[in-house]
């Protein structure tokens, strides 16, 4: 509730910062201090619902519990890494740098609807408020024909992908004549099953699938992911996907937790596409970017485990999955936006070039390929664990088994990384000279990410 | 403590390696300190083991069900000092070797070694993954940094395949730990667990375990990467690969197959036992024909291996105990075996056999221990060879799977090979006339000292193999019944 009117508040001031403050610098640091201050904000939150306990304001709209604070918390302090990180390499992307900072602001807001919405039409319009912003961030580079194709692409896909998600919540509400997502579960429980609300759930499934680039609802991903300014890119494929995920989750498990039989298989089939396109297609591409875009699509084929398994494990994976992923991601890109050549030519020689720079990018790397003792591993293993757990009901360990296959698959794409960097002779060139503060903030993500491997109860701790 | 210590020590001083031993010189002391101090804690933490095993135990993650538990009875301190042992006459031999960026190569050679104390000490199921992972990161650079010609396309096939294995690995282990009521990893949990599973769930978990210790190892027809691997590895790295980390999959059998999914074994075993004879005549017959030593040793390693793990599917005490002994043995005569060849290689340029000869005149105390190692690597009486491959052969025999004897014979001819590869080899390297015109110089100080650690040991436990039997028998009666 706080959090939310204050990103909002905070996006305002944001923007008319613009109006007032010449300084591009000077925009970028208030923005970094203005997320602290978000952080901030989150962190009180947190602390005044375990005194205080759930609310559910706006006439019952939103349910707001210690577990979507614990998310909205860390999904802000991911955001906050980010600007420390990418703030500079935000303000090479235009003119308007303060609006992009707001518009980060009004996807937060969006993404901490998401994570506490109580009725369907709260899921609507947290998705929306969380993808237009994206739209816009997607073709801020505006004399890029590129960048205007990612926007203009994912405009009309994402609204395509609205309207299904419309669709499947009129169907519902015919179902359950009720948007809340609580009594949707008493209503739709019982031996048969309303064809409506049936259709209603693979509606649903199909619109989020799109959100989170699952296959085969994915094919907008590469072309945006690659069109989009690195540092936004960076953004959409980590939090905002963190966030949808979050949302899927907690509509499949508290109002369709009780009909999992009807919709796991096929979103099992969609999981095993999602992995098998995402992993397979990765291999082939020659931009490290690009083959960050599919090994995105790869992720979300782990994330989409979480969804398939309706226990309390699925809950805690989400999260540090979602924290995992994204502030290894981040990290990626934050060494990628350094390089001015994004083949995995461009990455030749740069061990000895810059050791810094490489050896957290082989990090990251290994986070993403699910190596021990970095967050990926951990991350893996707990939404792993949450199917394997369900396995007596579903029946599900083939898939298991076969994600595994899928991740011995990527370490191929993410070494190829690492080779080009240690094992190849080159000269890649940088886009800027690699500062002080570049190097703290990237030895500090890449601390993250060990922590997370290390010790991954001081990220679920709060999930109950 | 000592425990955490045998991990942490080579840590510590790889960080430090790779942060401030710039030269060679400074680098390789600091490995090679680091190794002496590390054998002396595992030499103590083996001869703890006659009053009591040494335990460690805290908390690591409690959510989840994993601690960081380490355990070192018989087995686990044999390895370990099996580690110390190779890795220190490793550095020893390295002193009058000069290698490119020196930090990060004995920085890596240490980080390796403490992942391979983890794996043997490990005694919960996630905390052994962990290792089991991290030893094979830093193998993964030297090799691709220090290697042969084809490095980086043949290591990435090695990390690979042993990748795929692992994660098959980590599947099982997660099934298992999902099945009791409060999820534990711990071995003993992990043990009472899956021997109550049914047999039909026993025997694919069987599988989802074997395959990953299978390529460790490698058995018949996992072992496709093996000799390419040995073959452009560095010579330091290859001892490490050879004598210590196709251990980690016997070991790993032995640990956390044979006793976590008996009913699965049982039903398995006539099958790997089958592939491992295959295995044993296969890489004996290919190792005949190979002209570069390297990959006849390559090869020799797969026959040995093959044997080991066929005792260890047929259920025997006396075998188990045999394989034991014969970890160790293979371990410190394999070392001893790539020793010579690399300082063949850095003598004569070549490692073929065909354009070597005449050792024994220019080097004549290079052709006596080739000559011994050779010898206990083909099991001769009174060299340690002959104690394990006797005892393996008596539980092969004494083995209770279908068609025990002619299998055992079949085995046997591995012996045979064995002898006519090994003294081929050395009839081509060590005698005859000198076919290079290089003029070579016999052993230097080091090399001599290296190579007297590994005679010394052969020797000994020849003549006098009972602290070793002693270490073992208690694990070996425990795992054999």
């Amino acid at each position: 509730m706080k959090a939310i009117i204050a990103t909002t508040v905070l996006g305002v001031i944001m923007m008319f910062a613009g109006l007032m403050v010449d300084n591009k610098k000077a925009i970028a640091s208030l923005a970094a201090v203005l997320f602290l201050v978000l952080l901030g904000v989150n962190i009180y939150e947190l602390s005044c619902c375990v005194a205080d306990g759930p609310q559910a304001p706006f006439g019952g709209m939103l349910r707001i519990d210690q577990t979507s604070l614990w998310f909205n918390t860390l999904m802000t302090g991911c955001s906050a890494l980010y600007i420390l990180l990418m703030g500079k390499e935000i303000q090479k992307v235009g003119i308007h740098v303060a609006e992009y900072f707001a518009l980060i602001f009004f996807i937060l807001c969006g993404l901490y609807l998401l994570s506490s919405y109580n009725t369907l039409l709260m899921l609507f319009i947290g998705i929306e408020i969380m993808s237009i912003p994206q739209y816009i961030l997607a073709g801020s580079d505006k004399r890029n024909l590129k960048s205007s194709e990612a926007s203009l692409k994912y405009f009309l896909m994402g609204a395509f992908s609205t309207g299904i998600l419309l669709m499947g919540i009129t169907l519902l509400y015919g179902a359950a004549q009720s948007f809340d997502i609580a009594r949707m579960a008493e209503v739709l429980q019982g031996p048969s099953l309303n064809p409506l609300a049936l259709a209603g759930i693979m509606f649903i499934m199909v619109a989020l699938g799109f959100k989170v680039s699952a296959a085969p609802m994915h094919t907008w991903t590469p072309d945006v992911y690659d069109g989009t300014p690195t540092p936004f890119t960076a953004y959409m494929a980590t939090i905002v996907k963190a966030g949808a995920f979050y949302a899927f989750l907690r509509l499949f498990h508290v109002a369709f937790g009780s009909l999992s039989e009807h919709w796991v298989m096929v979103l099992a089939i969609i999981t095993a596409a999602t992995l098998l396109i995402g992993n397979v297609t990765a291999v082939y591409q020659q931009s490290v970017k690009r083959m960050l875009a599919y090994s995105s699509i790869a992720q979300a084929g782990f994330m989409l485990f979480a969804v398939l398994a309706v226990n309390s494990t699925a809950s805690q994976g989400i999260i540090l999955y979602g924290v995992a992923y994204s502030v290894a991601t981040i990290g990626m890109f934050g060494v990628l936006v350094k390089i001015k050549d994004y083949t995995y030519d461009g990455f030749n020689g740069l061990a000895k070039k810059n050791p810094l720079l490489a050896f957290v990018a082989t990090i990251f790397l290994f986070s993403l390929a699910g190596i021990p003792l970095t967050g990926g591993f951990m991350a893996k293993y707990y939404v792993l664990l949450a199917v394997v757990q369900q396995a007596p009901q579903t029946h599900l360990l083939w898939l298991v088994i076969f994600a595994l296959l899928m991740a011995a698959i990527s370490v191929y794409y993410y070494f190829r990384v690492i080779i080009a960097m240690y094992f190849k002779t080159g000269e890649p060139e940088l886009t800027s000279e690699v500062t002080v503060y570049d190097k703290t903030m990237l030895v500090v993500t890449c601390a993250i990410v060990i922590l997370i491997g290390v010790m991954p109860q001081l990220f679920t701790g709060w999930v109950s | 403590m000592m425990l955490c210590l045998l991990i942490l020590l080579p840590v510590i001083f790889s960080i430090f390696t790779f942060s401030f031993a710039k030269s060679n010189n400074g680098a390789k002391s600091m490995a090679l300190i680091s190794t002496i101090v590390t054998l002396a804690v595992s030499a103590y933490v083996s001869a703890a083991n006659y009053t009591a095993p040494m335990v460690f135990d805290c908390e690591w993650i409690p959510l989840m069900g994993t601690r960081f538990s380490l355990l070192a009875d018989g087995m686990s301190s044999m390895l370990c000092l099996l580690t110390g042992i190779v890795m220190m006459v490793v550095m020893i031999a390295q002193i009058n070797k000069e290698v490119e960026k020196p930090n990060s190569f004995y920085g890596f050679l240490l980080l390796s070694q403490a992942g391979l104390m983890g794996v043997f000490l490990a005694s919960d199921a996630l905390l052994f993954y962990v290792f089991w992972e991290l030893a094979l990161i830093p193998v993964y650079f030297l090799c691709s940094q220090w290697g042969g010609e084809k490095r980086i396309a043949v290591t990435f096939k090695f990390f690979v395949y042993t990748f795929v294995g692992s994660l098959m690995m980590l599947a099982g282990l997660l099934y298992l730990g999902s099945q009791s009521q409060v999820p534990s990893y711990a071995w003993k949990d992990i043990v009472h667990v899956g021997a109550s599973l049914p047999a039909d769930t026993q025997q694919w978990v069987f599988w989802l375990l074997f395959i990953a210790f299978a390529i460790k190892m490698p058995v018949f027809p996992f072992h496709t990467w093996q000799p390419d691997t040995y073959e452009q590895s560095p010579t330091p790295v290859t001892i490490v690969l050879s004598a210590l980390m196709v251990k980690m999959g016997l070991f790993a059998v032995l640990r956390w197959l044979l006793p976590v999914v008996p009913q699965g074994v049982e039903y398995w075993s006539e099958t790997v036992v089958i592939l491992s004879v295959i295995g044993i005549v296969y890489a004996s017959c290919l190792a005949i024909v190979q002209t570069d030593i390297k990959r006849l040793i390559a090869y020799s390693s797969i026959a040995h291996m093959g044997l080991m793990c066929a005792v260890a599917f047929s259920h025997n005490s006396i075998g188990m105990h045999g394989i034991m002994v014969q970890m160790f043995n293979h371990g410190i005569n394999i070392t001893g075996m790539w020793l010579i060849v690399s300082m063949i290689e850095n003598r004569w340029g070549t490692r073929d056999m065909t354009k070597l000869g005449g050792m024994a005149i220019t080097a004549p105390a290079m052709a006596v221990a080739l000559v011994v190692i050779s010898l206990a690597n083909i099991a001769l009486p009174l060299t340690n060879g002959f104690v394990g491959e006797f005892m393996l052969f008596n539980g092969l025999f004494a083995g209770t799977i279908a068609n025990h004897m002619t299998l055992m014979v079949i085995a046997g001819l591995g012996v045979i090979l064995g002898a006519i590869y090994t003294l081929n080899m050395i009839q081509k390297t060590a005698y005859g006339e000198a076919t290079t015109m290089v003029v070579a110089k016999d052993l230097s100080v080091n090399e001599y000292l290296g190579l007297a650690i590994i005679i010394c040991i052969i020797l000994v436990l020849g003549f006098y193999p009972k602290p070793l039997l002693d270490l073992t028998s208690g694990i070996a009666m425990m795992i054999g019944v």
